[in-house]
């Protein structure tokens, strides 16, 4: 009984960091609807979307750091956080063809095929894919240990959507720079900890 | 902002203008900051007046200007302009300016000059953009044009737009407008210009050459390595939903005026 009560529980938590989640992309696409998002409401609507699939990628690294290094516990939101991430990602492209190119393909594709901060970008949504298929319970016991696995691809997905945004402005600025800043850190704390730990492994 | 006395010209692009709401908010001047929105935000204690532009160099009679003497001496032309930039965004802007080559001619440029260099005005107190951390570039921002291209007719000093004095984040009191070439050419608030025997640095091209040429000529066939150059989007034509997308004309639409000034030239090594 209380077993399936706080399963319900955190299943809430997890509608909720949704309905928050979506939050921004609701909010920005109205502003820019209205009329409020400035000069160039297309570029502001795309770069929020895009900023927000790296933050919530951001958000979903930090948990196990926070449970480890901290002791918080936050794991039963991380999938949310991870899909909300693949969905931020998906607007942000689906924007990038519609809004900004206007479905034009014969200068998309090549953009994507060709530059390098275009393909980086779509590796990284392409990446999220398996990810957040695979995110539901079923396929965490089908695969088993290989589950696990597959979701390291997020740590390539995380890289290359960091140098994507790097990539993304003529100079490096404060926003750009903490947000890579903190893709470093967490990226970092599992190299540095996969080094420490190995050695005493057998245990596990 | 004051009301100018301006006359017309014939220099007009016949496409819708794009709103002074946008054409003021909507700024690449990382004097002020490096977000678009930071020019009109943060450039309230910047003091465009009174304002000298010194023209020196290989010149026969260097003179230091008074820019509100100019602007009652020169007549102050409305231009309406394409402006492109070379991130791929795009505006059409009332103009108000007077041609550089009415400026060059008062100061009789010798024989051994080749070059313009220019120069934007260095003011951390005034630009917080260059103070504290995340400087973008070293300042000061510096441009630069060929003779010919600067005593092109198209190319003018602008000292306002929409009838009115320059409001400071479009680079008061007196910028460069060269309607033909990336928007970064339009060096903004100079305060120097110089005629030179060789090709001046130029500041993006400083920081990245490989993106960056001197020439930076709107050419939709010669991409940026980040991006394609065969589109633009039109700001403030279509708002949100339609892009207002459309193809970038060969040197921004002035092919007929400008093309002959690169006869015999490979853009795309000189891009």
């Amino acid at each position: 009984m209380a077993a399936s009560r706080s399963a319900l529980l955190d299943n809430l938590a997890g509608w909720g960091i949704y309905v928050v989640g979506f939050i921004p992309a609701v909010s920005s696409f109205w502003l820019g609807a209205t009329g409020g998002l400035g000069a160039d409401p297309v570029r502001a609507f795309e770069q929020t979307l895009g900023l927000w699939a790296l933050r919530f990628l951001i958000l979903t690294l930090a948990i196990t750091p926070l449970r480890q290094l901290a002791g918080i516990n936050l794991l039963r939101f991380r999938r949310a956080l991870g899909l909300l991430a693949f969905w931020y990602a998906a607007m942000h492209f689906t924007v990038y063809l519609t809004l900004d190119r206007g479905l034009i393909w014969s200068t998309i594709i090549p953009d994507i095929v060709r530059r390098p901060f275009i393909t980086l970008g779509f590796a990284a949504l392409v990446l999220l894919v398996p990810l957040a298929v695979t995110s539901n319970r079923l396929s965490i016991r089908r695969l088993g240990k290989n589950w696990r696995r597959l979701h390291r691809l997020v740590y390539i997905a995380v890289s290359l959507a960091a140098i994507h945004y790097l990539l993304a402005t003529k100079v490096l600025d404060p926003t750009q720079a903490i947000h890579i800043g903190l893709v470093v850190l967490l990226l970092g704390y599992r190299l540095v900890r996969g080094v420490v730990r190995r050695p005493e492994r057998r245990a596990a | 902002t004051v009301p100018l006395k301006t006359v017309a010209s014939g220099y007009k692009v016949d496409e819708p203008l794009t709103p002074r709401e946008d054409v003021t908010t909507y700024n690449n001047f990382y004097e002020f900051g490096a977000d678009k929105a930071d020019p009109s935000r943060h450039s309230q204690d910047f003091k465009p007046r009174p304002w000298t532009i010194t023209v020196d160099g290989l010149v026969a009679k260097p003179q230091t200007f008074d820019v509100d003497k100019l602007i009652a001496e020169l007549p102050v032309e409305e231009r309406v302009y394409r402006m492109r930039c070379v991130e791929a965004w795009s505006m059409v802007i009332p103009w108000n300016g007077f041609p550089l080559k009415s400026l060059l001619d008062r100061v009789e440029p010798l024989g051994s000059a080749k070059f313009v260099a220019f120069e934007t005005v260095v003011r951390p107190e005034e630009m917080p953009g260059q103070s504290g951390l995340f400087q973008p570039m070293p300042w000061p921002y510096v441009e630069g044009l060929r003779l010919d291209e600067a005593q092109h007719p198209l190319a003018i000093l602008a000292v306002g737009l929409y009838g009115e004095t320059l409001p400071n984040q479009n680079g008061a009191p007196i910028r460069l407008v060269v309607p033909w070439k990336y928007g970064f050419k339009g060096i903004k608030s100079i305060v120097r210009i110089s005629l030179v025997e060789t090709q001046p640095p130029n500041s993006w091209n400083s920081l990245q050459g490989s993106e960056y040429g001197f020439y930076a000529n709107v050419n939709p066939e010669v991409d940026h390595p980040r991006w394609s150059q065969a589109t633009e989007r039109r700001i403030g034509e279509s708002g949100f939903f339609g892009s207002g997308r459309r193809p970038t004309l060969m040197f921004n639409g002035y092919a007929d005026e400008v093309a002959s000034l690169y006869a015999g030239m490979d853009l795309r090594a000189n891009y």
